[in-house]
């Protein structure tokens, strides 16, 4: 009975990690972002360009990372197209985020029938050339932390590094606190010579780069290619997180946790005879997502700047 | 001795010469030249929109002269953006603060230039360690660990003073640093511009409070309309001297008022209790009256709970318990809409944010209160025609500038907003009129303008309730002064007989003995 308990809770625990990775990945990108006083809705459209550029790189080359990194610049180019729209001209930061999220999905379909004989899918990688998993085998088979980790790919354990990595240079370094000014009072960060553009792009580039992991960490781990619906509402559940964790790095990590957990126990749900449709089941992250963003952040803490462009020559 | 005698000796650090600005063809500044001696304090005096800021902003290389050049210790330098100003020993401390909120003291101090140990990471440690250093030398004590948020406004001043010595600033401009502080503070500022300048610093200090100038400059620059009048030396004048020179005009600061009998009673406030938003109590078990053909002021410093009072007066805060009457009728916890029905109209304190909506244009700005009435709406449509005759009738009776009904509240002056305010509350033909610190941040003929109005209002046997924070204006205006103290009246005495000893007193919780 106990055995059963645990055995369940440990596969609960490991499809959480599995689901939160991408999540994390996507909103340490929209932390970046949102902190140096941009606005990114374009994560969602970032993050399916990231799939499909990792499926297909995955695909082709055959190496799992050279596909990871390359899904990371594919976001990263998104990200400069975002930041060239909002940060030089101005733009309209939802709207130029709602455009990518369209250019992001089209782009990608576009490329798949270009590379993959008019198909909508890629086709699938090997295990072998998908990301390693480093604690396969190293648990005894059926124990409790064999059922949590034996198959959890790389990607997990890399974002619970990057959000250390990303905390420690938003809190700790000097560029740090230079974006942070930037998201929360441009013309101060201005006047102490400051450079607030600059700042603003590599944070909107930067934010394009995880966006485009956190889609990769979907196709060359979770699955082993890259579809038109393996990226729905992702995106903007790790801009929810984002926002549910406050704009800070650990918030946005617990904040996919949570979502990841949501997604957890709705799998565990479904292998059961219920009498509850499938379909509600997978309704409940989002669910849980809507009733915690009305119950529980409370009064928002978003940088005072956030979705303000800058415009330097404006009288104070 | 004139200017030019006592300054022979003194050491130049900053020469601008002839510098004109033009943005198209309006010209902010119009050939001024400005010159600022080492360990002195040059004040700039002039207008709202005289130009200063415009000056200064060149100085500190966030504009660039249209003509004339700058001289820096003699030689000839090309500011083209803040940082080489910063090199060259400039600092600048804004009107509106500079500061990011969520962030302590010593990281607004160090931002931008911020001590590293190796890979960038900061070294909080040695911040803090350079913070103290100069506070302690210059007597500016800020706690380093605070968060902007969390300090008061003078000390956040004394951050921003901070910064820019923390980056080696030997000239230091202070862009009216006084229009946000206490009475307290400005006492405190006056004596950090003293030490400053006594560690040899040179202070550019724009204002346009003339007491301030008289207390704590040498030497002073005016200008008008963006021309270059003259520099003076402060201590072979006065402030009548100074005021005409920047109006261009004789200006009175005696207000003129007529000996008046003052009518019944017309409004009332008992036992009132109000919270503030803390949920403390800031008004406590207050009384008081003002009757007709009066003028009330309520003397206090700020935060005794003058913006509650007014709040739960106007409906815009929750009355806990008391009763606030007018011609009788009981108005308390009534809806602003029922309030300005009641013929109460009110000039708010913060003009910007409550008083007009800076991005509808002066005809919107006019009928905020009455935009469904005949002839303004017909049928739930606005009458545009009709709003904007309306609109033009009131520039002219009150003189607004620039007689443009369809300009933006946002791009009017401080004191052009004030007279849209003020045109639109006494058109409304107010029983009481209510004005919350009327004049702050306004230049001596707009003052005038608006004392003048208050004194018509009570000439007409209205009945207003004046709040200031400034004694000499409630001291000028009023015919009876209430104290307030925590929110409690302290003493009400009749402006004849009151004395700023005993006010400043009472003000300070000394009692009415």
């Amino acid at each position: 009975m106990i055995e059963t308990i645990l055995n369940n809770l440990a596969l609960i625990l490991g499809t959480t990690l599995m689901y939160s990775t991408p999540l994390i990945y996507t909103s340490l990108g929209g932390v970046l972002s949102e902190n140096s006083g941009v606005i990114n809705i374009g994560l969602e459209g970032m993050m399916v360009i990231g799939a499909f550029i990792g499926a297909a790189i995955g695909y082709y080359v055959g190496n799992p990372w050279i596909a990871f990194i390359g899904a990371g610049i594919a976001g990263g180019l998104f990200g400069l197209l975002h930041a060239f729209a909002c940060v030089t001209f101005g733009a309209n930061q939802v709207v130029s985020g709602i455009a990518i999220n369209f250019l992001g999905a089209g782009i990608a379909l576009f490329l798949s029938r270009m590379f993959f004989e008019g198909a909508t899918m890629t086709k699938s990688i090997p295990l072998d050339n998908k990301m390693p998993r480093p604690l396969n085998g190293v648990f005894p088979d059926g124990s409790f932390l064999n059922i949590i980790f034996d198959n959890q790919y790389a990607t997990v354990y890399l974002a619970f590094f990057m959000v250390l990595l990303i905390w420690f240079f938003m809190y700790k370094t000097k560029y740090g606190l230079r974006l942070r000014s930037v998201g929360e009072h441009p013309t101060a960060a201005d006047t102490l010579g400051i450079n607030v553009m600059r700042i603003r792009y590599f944070a909107v580039i930067m934010s394009g780069v995880f966006a485009g992991f956190g889609g990769a960490a979907m196709s060359l781990a979770i699955v082993s290619n890259f579809r038109p619906t393996l990226i729905s509402g992702h995106g903007f559940i790790a801009l929810a997180a984002m926002i549910f964790g406050k704009w800070k790095p650990q918030g946005a990590l617990l904040a996919c946790l949570l979502f990841g957990g949501a997604q957890g126990l709705a799998v565990f749900l479904g292998q059961f005879d219920f009498e509850i449709s499938s379909q509600l089941i997978s309704m409940l992250p989002y669910v849980i997502t809507i009733v915690v963003l009305i119950g529980f952040v409370g009064k928002s803490a978003a940088p005072s700047a956030d979705g303000i462009p800058y415009e330097k020559e404006s009288k104070y | 001795m004139g200017y030019e005698e006592v300054t022979q000796s003194l050491g130049k650090v900053v020469e601008m010469k002839n510098i004109t600005k033009k943005f198209g063809d309006f010209v902010a500044n119009d050939s001024v030249n400005l010159d600022v001696f080492k360990g002195k304090v040059h004040a700039l005096l002039g207008e709202n929109g005289a130009g200063k800021s415009t000056l200064m902003n060149i100085l500190y290389g966030l504009y660039s002269p249209t003509s004339g050049e700058i001289l820096i210790n003699g030689k000839k330098v090309d500011i083209t953006n803040p940082n080489v100003a910063i090199e060259h020993g400039i600092g600048m401390v804004h009107q509106h603060f500079m500061l990011v909120k969520p962030f302590t003291v010593a990281q607004n101090i160090i931002l931008g230039r911020e001590p590293t140990s190796k890979m960038s990471v900061l070294n909080m440690k040695k911040a803090l360690k350079d913070v103290k250093e100069i506070s302690d030398r210059y007597g500016l004590y800020v706690d380093p660990n605070a968060k902007i948020e969390d300090i008061s406004v003078g000390m956040q001043q004394r951050v921003e003073i901070l910064k820019a010595l923390y980056r080696g600033a030997e000239i230091l401009i202070l862009d009216e640093p006084t229009a946000v502080l206490t009475p307290q503070e400005i006492v405190e500022l006056i004596q950090i511009i003293k030490n400053l300048t006594k560690e040899g610093k040179s202070i550019i200090l724009i204002s346009h409070k003339l007491k301030e100038i008289i207390e704590a400059a040498d030497f002073c620059l005016i200008i008008r309309r963006g021309k270059h009048i003259d520099t003076v030396v402060v201590s072979e004048t006065d402030e009548e001297g100074l005021a005409s020179k920047m109006v261009g005009r004789e200006v009175s600061f005696s207000v003129a008022k007529e000996e008046k009998e003052a009518g019944d009673e017309i409004f009332s406030i008992e036992g009132l209790v109000v919270k503030d938003n803390r949920d403390i109590i800031a008004v406590d078990k207050l009384n008081l009256s003002v009757k007709k053909g009066e003028i009330l002021g309520l003397a206090g410093i700020d935060g005794n709970g003058q913006t509650e009072l007014l709040e739960a007066i106007t409906g815009l805060r929750k009355v806990e318990s008391g009763k606030i009457k007018i011609n009788g009728e009981d108005i308390t916890n009534s809806t602003p809409f029922q309030v300005i029905s009641k013929k109460i109209s009110h000039i708010p304190e913060d003009r910007q944010k409550r008083g007009l909506v800076l991005d509808f244009d002066i005809s919107e700005n006019t009928i905020l209160e009455n935009y469904y009435k005949n002839p303004f709406a017909k049928r739930g449509v606005l009458q545009y025609d009709n709003i904007k005759v309306y609109a033009k009738e009131l520039i002219d009776k009150f003189d607004v500038r620039p007689k443009e009904e369809t300009k933006m509240a946002r791009n009017l002056s401080g004191g052009n907003q004030q007279k849209v305010i003020i045109a639109r509350e006494v058109s409304n033909d107010p029983d009481l009129l209510i004005a919350a610190q009327p004049t702050r941040g306004l230049d001596v003929g707009a003052i005038e303008f608006v004392h003048k109005s208050l004194i018509e209002q009570r000439d007409n046997n209205k009945a207003v309730f004046l709040i200031s924070f400034e004694l000499d204006e409630i001291m000028n205006v009023s015919d009876r002064i209430a104290v307030i103290y925590e929110g409690k009246i302290v003493g009400i005495v009749d402006a004849k007989d009151a004395e700023v000893e005993k006010l400043g007193l009472m003000m300070a919780g000394g009692g009415n003995e």
